[in-house]
């Protein structure tokens, strides 16, 4: 028999699971998942990001993928769009440096500059 | 825990499960596993999302895309480019949520613009076969808030400050039925949900029991709580096995948790429920004979009073509500009476699901606030009658309701003014009919209907019902007579002033409301024999018209009454006298010459 203090830890764990279907505002990760992000391995970086922020509990982060960016040459390519800031573009992307986005970018605003796209001019 | 980046929501619901929901459920199970995806993209089994000609019904997210009419054979494109892939599969969009390449949130749809789910909250988001995923929605708060930190008294007057009124169609304030029951003192008290849903084309109630369940069990035992009983029982008809499939594992998951049986949440409070089926009969859906059914008798109605709130199933104290009512009630509860009192207008609070079907584009479910125009759901939301046709009227209530005429196209939907222009709210079934049906045989139609299920106990019923169908039989197939329209007028508003049961006094309501709008249409059949939408076949004329006829000799040879004469090149005529109806010469005629009138 389940006590009210049972319940609710089932509401917290399971709202968690299908916050997922609710169409929300928040930060919106998008992962390039074309035939040449895939073979340059973006399937390991979406893996990798998605148990971040689910180990995080992250609310109001959105990680879907996309198509084929352009920039072939530079993917596995990881776009953060936070609400109100301009869009950052991550290349050349491994599980390792994703896990740091999520860590330094999503959760506490600082963009991760050596991995953007701006820092291949430096 | 397993991590998912991606939910496909597919709808379970009966109208999407009839065209492959299941197939497709299936399929995407196969080719996520194909794909080596299948712990990485869950794939749910949702309640109704209410677009049911749109069906099966997709929707994955983060997204948010609405995939519409999906087969089997579309599940491995799905899977290939969207999910794996991210690439939208644009050709099964729904196309009014997709502009250029941009998803639409499905708030911004016309079909659900103007919605406001409540009593629907939860169907198409969550797994109703899964408790934990009800509990996620703030499933079993609403019961555990009564419980711990409302009295009885209180949980009813909540509810009567609500201004809930019953959704079963006869609109009778919910917390003042529940405040009947509360002080009577007995032994046993019983809270029984009607879910047997007889009006033909309503399916609101369904889609509740198949997508949200235990939304009904929370209120259920909430009520039971208000009124000092520990036993429930669910009425629903056998016709809908999913929705008894969805209850029972519902029941048996709420059981496994403590929030039904003996001691709920340790509060000392019990509360159980059991499902009794019924058995095909509309009469049961009416509240004393569903209760003479459910204590084992042949489903005849009883006289009030006494009623079932003093004396009900076994004599003893009972409540009756609907299902759509009880998909309120845990709401109520946890937003407060206030919330729900200022949606709606001032005599009808709340929201309303009506089941949208006939002449209609996109036919489904759709609940709105009480108080939207008539138009807004044809036309805005019902997207209008397909094939450019005219909208006629819409046929409100089923058989105890009225149609409501394009005239009044902008009377806001509530209980009174419905009733103030001859028809009712009634359960929520609209079957819109535009200018093809006749309305005389939409009279008829509903009549047989309930004619058919006239249980025989009372005389008005038995009988008037008989007699005012033979009225009707005789006037489409042309044999009215002067007065007729009267005489079936009288003899209406006989049968509802004497009839035992609601079904034998709404009866005649069909009949009433399509003489006060459309008595043109009576008087045409009855002097003029015509039908003038084309339907009554015993009143049309086939006619070959003598500018078009090549005089072939097709129809001739093909006339199984052998009514057709005429020589060679030049044109054939039909013998009215013989005629009978059959169209054979008009499917025949390779010139289109010959045509109905």
């Amino acid at each position: 028999m389940k006590t009210i203090q049972e319940l609710e830890e089932i509401r917290k764990s399971t709202l968690e699971r299908i916050n997922i279907r609710k169409e929300r505002e928040g930060t919106r990760v998008v992962v390039g998942m074309a035939t040449c992000g895939i073979s340059a391995g973006a399937r390991p970086v979406l893996k990798a990001l998605v148990e971040e922020v689910n180990k995080r509990a992250l609310q109001g982060v959105i990680v879907s993928q996309t198509g084929c960016i352009g920039i072939c040459e530079y993917e596995p390519i990881v776009e953060v769009y936070r609400p109100g800031e301009e869009k950052v573009t991550y290349i050349k992307m491994t599980p390792d440096k994703v896990v740091r986005v999520v860590t330094e970018h999503i959760v506490n605003g600082n963009v991760v500059t050596e991995y953007a796209i701006g820092s291949i001019d430096k | 825990m397993d991590i998912f980046r991606s939910h496909v929501l597919v709808c379970g619901g009966t109208g999407c499960t009839s065209s492959g929901s299941q197939k497709v459920q299936e399929a995407f199970k196969k080719h996520l596993k194909e794909k080596g995806i299948e712990n990485e993209v869950k794939v749910v089994q949702t309640g109704c999302h209410g677009l049911c000609e749109l069906g099966p019904v997709i929707i994955v997210y983060p997204e948010g895309v609405f995939y519409s009419r999906v087969q089997e054979e579309d599940v491995e494109e799905i899977v290939s480019e969207h999910l794996l892939k991210g690439r939208i599969v644009k050709r099964l969009v729904y196309e009014e949520s997709i502009d250029k390449d941009v998803i639409k949130s499905l708030d911004n749809v016309d079909f659900y613009k103007k919605q406001l789910r409540i009593a629907l909250r939860n169907c198409g988001v969550i797994d109703p076969e899964n408790i934990d995923e009800y509990i996620a929605m703030d499933g079993y708060k609403a019961i555990a808030k009564a419980l711990t930190e409302m009295t009885p008294q209180q949980v009813i007057d909540e509810i009567k400050k609500s201004g809930l009124r019953g959704r079963g169609g006869a609109g009778f304030p919910t917390g003042v039925k529940w405040g009947f029951a509360a002080p009577n003192k007995s032994d046993k008290k019983y809270v029984v949900c009607n879910a047997d849903e007889g009006d033909p084309g309503a399916f609101m109630d369904r889609s509740v029991l198949e997508g949200d369940p235990h939304a009904v069990l929370e209120a259920m035992a909430i009520a039971g709580y208000a009124i000092g009983s520990d036993q429930g029982f669910i009425y629903v008809r056998a016709e809908y096995p999913i929705a008894i499939k969805r209850l029972e594992i519902a029941i048996r998951q709420a059981r496994e948790y403590g929030l039904l049986g003996d001691n709920i949440l340790g509060t000392g409070f019990s509360f159980d429920i059991d499902l009794k089926m019924g058995a095909g009969a509309f009469v049961c859906g009416e509240e004393t004979a569903l209760l003479n059914s459910i204590e084992g008798q042949r489903g005849e109605p009883r006289p009030r009073p006494p009623f079932p709130a003093n004396e009900g199933l076994w004599g003893k104290p009972t409540i009756l509500n609907n299902v759509e009512t009880l998909a309120n009630i845990c709401q109520i509860i946890r937003n407060g009476a206030d919330w729900f009192a200022g949606i709606g207008t001032e005599r009808s609070h709340g929201t309303k699901v009506f089941a949208l079907g006939g002449k209609i584009n996109n036919t489904g479910l759709v609940e709105v606030p009480m108080g939207t125009p008539l138009r807004d759901i044809i036309y805005e939301i019902g997207g209008g009658c397909p094939n450019g046709k005219a909208f006629k009227a819409v046929q409100t209530g089923g058989p105890s309701g009225g149609c409501i005429p394009a005239e009044h196209i902008d009377v806001p939907i509530e209980y009174d003014t419905l009733v103030q222009i001859g028809s009712m709210m009634g359960s929520g079934g609209m079957i819109v009919l535009d200018e093809d049906n006749c309305m005389v045989d939409i009279a008829k139609f509903f009549l047989q209907f309930t004619c058919d299920e006239s249980c025989g106990k009372c005389a008005p019923c038995r009988i008037g019902t008989k007699r005012m169908l033979e009225m009707l039989e005789k006037i489409t197939q042309g044999k009215g007579e002067e007065g007729d329209i009267e005489r079936l007028e009288k003899l209406a508003l006989n049968i509802k002033d004497s009839a035992l049961c609601a079904l034998g006094q709404t009866a005649p309501n069909p009949v009433l409301s399509t003489i006060r709008y459309f008595r043109d249409e009576y008087e045409a059949h009855i002097r003029d024999k015509k039908c003038p939408a084309g339907v009554c076949t015993a009143l049309l004329e086939y006619v070959i018209d003598e500018d078009k006829c090549k005089g072939c000799g097709i129809c001739a040879r093909n006339c199984p009454a052998d009514c057709i004469s005429g020589k060679a090149k030049t044109p054939y005529v039909i013998d009215g006298d013989k005629c009978i109806k059959c169209g054979t010469c008009m499917e025949k005629c390779p010139f289109d010459a010959i045509s109905k009138k």
